[in-house]
């Protein structure tokens, strides 16, 4: 297993148990709203406080920085957010980051755009470069596509799937059964922070 | 030198005719501020008669024992000061610790140093110099502590997607902090930057004017006022950038994460 989770458990909050994802494959994980999807991947990608054993290709999170372990393990949140006030700035390696942005169906010239006049759907697009352009073995999305029109959609998925063609690990939170049967070939569905089910696409 | 000109009671009831006709015009065009206004006069007034009383007693005693204690109530208000003006802070006595703390330490230390030094005043502890010059330093370390802590909590919360995003993308805290702390220690050290820049042009302050009515030579008032405003300018940096950093690093933690919730609920 590429990402293998032993446990993971945040105290009132999430209690689930071992599941793994293999190199090229991608899980779905989906319930309700609410039910912990989110704080499930933030708490593998350890920005909350949390315990429990995970590790990536055998290597245990605590043996390395918090920063090094999320270079590997890239989430994207539902709503990204920016901290300067132009997109070239958010991004670490500019020429690699030109390369990606057709993948995404956007224009090299949206490295010069202004953060705060991109739409939802560009700036996910662009946070999605931003993660791939750190190269991570695995990626964690929360409804990559939810604000992108059908065109856009696939071509991230195409990316998606490129992604895994490349050995890289996907788990994607997503409310489009369609969208999850065309990506993943197993599921996980969570509820009040527990895993009820585990099924195949 | 001419001797200071005594000032009497019934001057100082003259002088506060104006506040009086202020207070009268806002009743009668009911502002709704003249209760507040003449709460404050009074409790001010108040306030400077009885720190008189004290300060005369303490400066008869000239007790090192008594000149810390004296400091100690100077700073335990000034930490509470800083407390109470914070919209959201660090919970179970952390807030405590690190304004009272950092206040402690580096008001205390610049002013001790000043004391033995420059100023060469034997002993070093006579409060007819200590206690002033702590009053001045803590108050003006105080605002730009309270400031600077203010503004970095605010930035944080406003902040919290921006730099959980960089800490996702590789950044350690102290990266995905900057800006905030940037801003924080800008807001802190804003309004000793501007008093010293208004000092002398267009504003004189209070001690240099109050010595001068009280008889001295300007001059000898401006050397004081100087050095004055440098032993504030020091404290107040090293307090504000000490209290800053440590809740900075409170804030988050080794797993370098983003540790909102060891603020307290914001206030109502």
């Amino acid at each position: 297993m590429l990402l293998q989770v032993e446990a993971i458990r945040r105290p009132g909050l999430l209690e689930v148990g071992a599941f793994g994802v293999a190199a090229g494959e991608c899980l779905a994980l989906r319930g309700p709203s609410g039910a912990g999807k989110s704080l499930l991947l933030r708490a593998l990608v350890d920005l909350d406080p949390n315990e429990g054993q995970v590790s990536l290709d055998g290597v245990e999170r605590r043996s390395m920085s918090a920063a090094h372990w999320r270079q590997q393990l890239a989430y994207l949140p539902a709503e990204s957010g920016w901290w300067a006030s132009e997109v070239a700035d958010h991004m670490r390696d500019q020429e690699a980051a030109r390369q990606l942005l057709p993948a995404v169906k956007l224009p090299s010239e949206a490295l010069g755009w202004q953060v705060n006049r991109l739409s939802t759907g560009e700036r996910q697009r662009l946070a999605l470069v931003r993660a791939l352009i750190l190269d991570p073995q695995m990626v964690l999305l929360d409804e990559p596509t939810a604000a992108l029109d059908p065109e856009a959609e696939a071509a991230v998925e195409d990316l998606l799937k490129g992604l895994l063609a490349k050995g890289k690990g996907l788990l994607l939170v997503t409310h489009n059964q369609a969208q999850a049967n065309r990506l993943a070939s197993r599921s996980l569905v969570i509820a009040g922070g527990h895993l009820v089910q585990e099924n195949p696409q | 030198m001419n001797p200071p000109i005594s000032l009497t009671w019934l001057d100082l009831l003259l002088a506060s005719g104006f506040m009086l006709a202020a207070a009268l015009l806002g009743l009668l065009l009911q502002l709704g501020v003249t209760r507040s206004f003449l709460v404050a006069a009074i409790r001010m007034t108040v306030q400077l008669l009885l720190i008189g009383q004290i300060l005369t007693w303490l400066f008869l005693q000239a007790s090192l024992w008594l000149t810390l204690a004296a400091a100690f109530v100077m700073l335990t208000a000034a930490g509470y000061e800083v407390r109470a003006r914070q919209e959201r802070r660090l919970a179970r006595g952390w807030s405590y610790f690190l304004g009272t703390g950092t206040l402690a330490v580096c008001c205390s230390m610049v002013l001790f140093i000043a004391l033995t030094t420059q100023i060469g005043v034997r002993p070093w502890y006579d409060p007819r110099y200590a206690i002033p010059l702590f009053g001045m330093v803590l108050g003006n370390a105080m605002t730009g502590v309270s400031l600077g802590l203010n503004s970095l909590v605010a930035r944080l919360d406003a902040d919290a997607r921006a730099i959980e995003a960089q800490l996702l993308l590789g950044a350690d805290r102290w990266q995905a902090l900057r800006p905030s702390l940037r801003h924080a220690l800008r807001s802190g050290f804003m309004p000793i930057v501007n008093s010293m820049a208004a000092t002398g042009l267009i504003s004189l302050p209070g001690m240099m004017s109050g010595q001068i009515l009280a008889g001295n030579d300007p001059n000898e008032a401006v050397r004081y006022q100087i050095l004055v405003m440098f032993l504030i300018g020091g404290a107040t940096a090293l307090s504000v950038v000490a209290a800053v950093l440590l809740t900075a690093w409170r804030v988050t933690d080794p797993r370098d994460r983003l540790r909102l919730d060891r603020l307290s609920a914001a206030r109502k």
